[in-house]
């Protein structure tokens, strides 16, 4: 006998196929809409119209009268029990359902409950609010402007829009470097606000019983236990008779973390009405207003030697955080990981200041696929690299190169205070730059240039923080940010593996069963994972942040080795010799002088429930909890070439080229496809997808004809590398891939057409980049800035 | 619109189950005939208009995005009257008509009479539309759309029909019809009245373009500013005429 072929079991290092799948591609699958529950009632939540208003009264009596409807929720109910206010997950509040104005178009004004959706919904607009309109709020520079109208009346303390100001680094020794600086180049940019927009709405079934006292939640959450502790403090109620339960979830992309109005809202109905409450969001609820991402402005400036050494940046970011400070981040830092920023280059000095502001839009600021603005950090980072280079007049992947941290350098510290511990960063861009035909292109590009066509290059390179935490630094709402797993070994061999994380399309009932499988050598196919339910499954914060492989995947690799551990110690009392003699190859212990004398992995697990030593206690189960020593550091490198009709404004993408160093992979085709997921985003992101205002404050991207989401028929083709420098402090080496992509692909695109408009110029035009406003650019020779043109009687 | 609460009809008639709907055809005279049913994956795919009513065959690929097209219809689209529907500005290019049906018979109707708003029709509330007609060209019939999506599937920030009736080098008829740049689809009569009666030219391209561009009526939106639609009006206009120009240099 010898040890198992762990490629065949769908170990490590197999592309085994998702095994979720099955059922998604049947239809099969269990979303919370799928469940329905006997005697259940449906909600429906009415919206404020207006972006910013008092509310001088509220008449509810026709929804009242009319048949089918059981309740009606409003402000005032709310407040009778202490709940029209919640804690946000950014020690800030926010309204429940509003009782003295109305922050941002879309706010939650009332809810119907009824006994079917369709009577909610005509209920709903049975209501009558009466609105006393207020000047309304779009952008920060309104947000500050002297005499603006306070937006959080509500607060103590607060007297003017101002949510935080926070800053982080040297700022004299910064000063001092821009100082002996030969050349300074600076950049003002906007990442204009996006949303998550995953395919399943957000929704909940609450169902108190009275009998049992027990509050059973089916809900669209990517983080059921958080769920369950805030439950448990904000309504009082005793944490073992609240049960989360987040069934298949339609895609999270940061979305799904925090709590929203319509959540407290069926649980306190289910709760007066004794029955279950359903409540589904409808697509143009999600994007107004759940948690949008980004909406920041940036100031840029980076410090030159004319060698083209960076030798200190300075950032100063203005985030728009809505009517409520309602991110979802790490207490901590105000404006999340902004400060990973320029991780992967060597710069001596750094000085970040950061201030948020309230603004009559919907509240949010959640990472989306991206740990805590990091995405914001690494476009920044990559538009600012680009521009210096230009500025110096270098080749850009040359400016790249002599500034990364080298391989050598490894531990290093970044000079906001980081901990990089590994990569090849000068590898990866090397990869991507022979991919792409580096040379060739330049030349194809200069021999374009003549005949009046307009191509570019475009390149970025970044490494990102990955798998928060480490619970020193990392926690919400002072939860530190471990995570958990649990293997139960079954007597026949076959297992349950149960984590504190929750799959929203990542796949972890394939990987974590290929963990195991790696571990222990019981084929994948013998393991269920499951996940997401508060009364089974070990607590954990859940699934975001890329953190599922770094932190909940370390604790199914050290759950599967304290499984281990007790398999050997049966395995010597099978093979009837002492532990030090028993030698382990995968799936199977044998006696070290005699290779062909062994035991299964499977014979142990039979064992353990039969057969097992004197003073052992039965069974083979265990769980860990993972405290992870740092963060991970993948890092990636971006090509993009693209051609810009000069006529229209119109680019298209000729190649994209991806270079990927995420650690050791558990399944490469899961990986390929979150990097592609990724890109697609990225490239979305970099064309088309933004979400407006005008200066009413009425939503422009409220549904998918305004909003748009990529497909397959206009996404670039993509061409995958990898390298792979293992991560040194995870126990199978792994970094993490969720997010890598979306978070370093956009600048790639931005690069590219700044690229092709080298020499006319412009140094920059602000996602989306529409062609209007690259035709523009190339029109006037000046940079197009800003959130796009939303309406005006210009014909 | 019944999703977005803008209509609550209190009847909705289903008219998938009306036989013999579904045909598009070509009569000997060259008019193109599309019933009320046929779907605009069928003229995508049709070989009769890739090869006879090329300013139909460059649109039908264009509308909305594979999903749509497989239950979209061009007379659906056309009755919806939606300023931003890419089969109007083509039915306007090719001088079109719809065949209405009601309790008081039959009647013709031009597309450019079809219209008198945003999502209003002249239709009475008990007619329906039974057929499309593209009426015989006058000659060789040529033409082309181009659209300015943001995305597969988007409606247009700006499409251009054109078609253009040669006998010879000599234009005999000529339609151009404009998307998504006014309140309702814009017949450019005067830029297609400037290409009748003579060759195409560059001059004479260069002066359609231009009074195209004149005849729309665009708002800055979030898909575009009004002077960058009325610039692509032109552009389009422009291209799709040179095409024509080269396609025929190159055939002969
Ligand atoms: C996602 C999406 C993207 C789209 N993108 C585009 C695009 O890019 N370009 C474009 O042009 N269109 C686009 N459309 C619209 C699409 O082309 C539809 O096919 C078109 O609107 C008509 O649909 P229908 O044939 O199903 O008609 P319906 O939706 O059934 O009807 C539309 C209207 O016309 C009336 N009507 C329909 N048939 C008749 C008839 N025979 N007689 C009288 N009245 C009638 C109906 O009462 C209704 O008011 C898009 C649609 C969707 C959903």
């Amino acid at each position: 006998m010898t040890a198992v072929d762990e490629i065949k079991i769908g170990g490590m290092g197999a592309s085994r196929r998702r095994v979720e799948d099955n059922r998604f591609i049947r239809g099969k699958g269990n979303y919370v809409d799928d469940i329905v529950l006997p005697g259940m009632l449906h909600m429906e939540i009415l919206r404020s119209p207006l972006a910013h208003a008092r509310i001088k009264s509220i008449d509810a009596s026709k929804a009242w009268a009319m048949p089918g409807v059981r309740l009606v929720l409003t402000g005032e109910t709310m407040a009778a029990r202490n709940l029209a206010w919640m804690p946000t997950l950014s020690y800030d509040t926010q309204a429940v359902l509003a009782t003295d104005k109305v922050r941002f178009q879309g706010q939650e004004v009332a809810c119907v409950i009824a006994d079917d959706p369709y009577i909610a919904k005509d209920a709903c607009e049975a209501i009558v609010v009466d609105y006393e309109p207020l000047p309304v709020i779009v952008n920060p520079t309104q947000s500050l402007a002297e005499g603006a109208p306070l937006i959080r009346d509500d607060k103590e303390n607060q007297s003017n829009n101002v949510v935080y100001d926070w800053e982080v680094g040297d700022k004299d020794g910064t000063d001092r470097v821009f100082d002996q600086a030969d050349v300074i180049s600076k950049i003002d940019l906007h990442y204009p606000r996006s949303h998550p927009a995953p395919i399943e709405c957000c929704g909940s079934i609450a169902d108190f019983n009275r009998a049992t006292s027990k509050l059973t939640v089916y809900m669209t959450t990517q983080a059921p236990h958080i769920i369950r502790a805030a439950v448990a403090l904000v309504a009082e109620l005793p944490e073992q008779m609240i049960r989360i339960i987040s069934p298949d979830i339609g895609g999270g992309f940061g979305n799904k973390v925090p709590v929203y109005p319509g959540y407290v809202a069926s649980i306190l109905a289910s709760i007066l009405l004794e029955r279950p409450v359903k409540w589904i969001e409808d697509r143009t609820g999600n994007l107004i207003s759940t948690g949008f991402a980004r909406d920041i402005y940036l100031h840029g400036e980076l410090a030159l030697r004319k060698d083209g050494r960076i030798l200190g940046v300075r950032m100063k970011a203005t985030a728009d955080h809505g009517a409520f400070f309602s991110d979802a981040q790490p207490s901590k830092f105000k404006i999340g990981l902004m400060h990973s920023a320029f991780a992967c280059y060597d710069i001596p000095n750094a000085h970040l200041e950061a201030r948020g502001v309230y603004t009559n839009k919907a509240p949010g600021g959640v990472a989306y696929r991206c740990s805590f603005r990091v995405t914001e950090a690494m476009f920044f980072q990559e538009r600012m690299v680009q521009a210096a280079a230009d500025d110096l007049g270098m080749d850009q992947a040359e400016f790249r190169r002599i500034n990364f941290v080298r391989d050598d350098d490894f531990p290093h510290r970044t000079p906001w205070g980081f901990l990089t511990d590994s990569g090849q960063y000068g590898k990866c861009l090397d990869v991507g730059l022979e991919a792409i035909g580096y040379e060739e292109f330049l030349k194809e590009k200069e021999e374009a240039a003549k005949r009046g066509r307009l191509l570019g290059i475009g390149i970025s390179t970044m490494t990102e923080p990955l798998g928060a935490g480490n619970s020193r630094e990392y926690d919400i709402l002072g939860i530190k940010m471990f995570d958990s797993a649990e293997l139960k070994i079954h007597m026949t061999g076959k297992a349950l593996l149960r984590t504190g994380a929750k799959t929203q399309g990542q796949g972890h009932e394939t990987t974590w069963a290929q963990i195991v499988a790696h571990e222990l050598g019981l084929p994948a196919e013998d393991i269920l994972v499951e996940e997401g339910d508060t009364d089974t499954a070990p607590f954990g914060m859940g699934t975001y942040a890329s953190r599922s492989t770094p932190v909940a995947g370390a604790a199914v690799a050290m759950v599967s080795r304290k499984i281990r551990a007790k398999a050997r110690k049966i395995a010597a009392h099978l093979l009837e010799i002492s532990e030090e003699d028993v030698e382990w190859e995968l799936g199977r212990f044998y006696v070290r002088s005699q290779p062909d004398r062994g035991v299964t992995i499977q014979e142990c697990a039979m064992a353990a429930y039969s057969n097992m030593p004197d003073g052992m206690e039965p069974g083979l189960e265990n769980v860990a909890y993972y405290d992870p020593p740092n963060l991970t550091w993948p890092f990636a490198c971006y090509i993009v070439t693209v051609e810009v009709d000069p006529e229209t404004g119109v680019w298209d993408v000729l190649r994209l080229v991806a270079v990927d160093d995420c650690g050791v992979r558990i399944n490469p085709m899961i990986v390929e496809g979150q990097i592609m997921g990724g890109l697609t985003e990225a490239y979305a992101m970099a064309n088309m997808q933004f979400i407006t205002f005008d200066e009413h404050g009425n939503c422009i991207g409220s549904n998918f004809t305004d909003y748009l989401l990529p497909t397959a028929w206009e996404t670039p083709g993509i061409e995958l590398h990898e390298v792979e420098t293992p991560c040194p402090h995870h126990p199978i080496g792994a970094k993490g891939i969720g997010e890598c992509a979306a978070v370093g692909g956009p600048a790639a695109f931005v690069n590219a057409v700044m690229d092709a408009l080298k020499g006319t110029g412009v140094r920059n035009i602000d996602m989306p980049v529409f062609p209007d406003r690259v035709y523009e650019a190339l029109q006037t020779g000046q940079d197009v800035s800003g959130a796009p043109p939303v309406r005006t009687d210009e014909t | 619109m019944i999703k977005l609460r803008f209509a609550s009809p209190e009847m909705l008639v289903d008219i998938n189950e009306i036989p013999d709907l579904g045909y598009h055809r070509i009569d000997a005279d060259g008019s193109v005939h599309v019933g009320a049913l046929c779907r605009h994956a069928d003229l995508e795919r049709s070989s009769l208009l890739a090869t006879r009513q090329p300013t139909m065959a460059a649109a039908a690929p264009l509308v909305a995005d594979p999903i749509v097209r497989n239950r979209g219809t061009l007379v659906g689209s056309l009755c919806h009257a939606d300023p931003q529907g890419d089969w109007a500005s083509v039915m306007v290019s090719l001088d079109g008509l719809v065949v209405a049906q009601g309790p008081r018979g039959r009647r013709t109707i031009a597309v450019k009479e079809l219209v008198h708003g945003p999502f209003q029709t002249t239709l009475a509330y008990d007619e329906v539309v039974v057929e499309a007609i593209a009426p015989a060209p006058k000659g060789a019939p040529a033409g082309g759309y181009l659209k300015l999506e943001r995305r597969v599937g988007d409606f247009a920030t700006v499409g251009v029909a054109v078609s253009v009736d040669r006998t010879g080098d000599e234009v005999t008829r000529a339609g151009i019809g404009l998307t998504g740049v006014g309140g309702s689809t814009i017949s450019a009569d005067d830029a297609a009245q400037l290409l009748v009666g003579g060759p195409l030219t560059s001059d004479a391209i260069g002066e359609a373009a231009a009074l195209a561009a004149q005849a729309a009526q665009p708002r800055t939106d979030h898909r575009g500013s009004a002077s960058y639609k009325r610039h692509l009006v032109s552009v389009f206009t422009s291209r799709i005429l040179t095409g024509l120009i080269r396609s025929q240099e190159e055939a002969a």
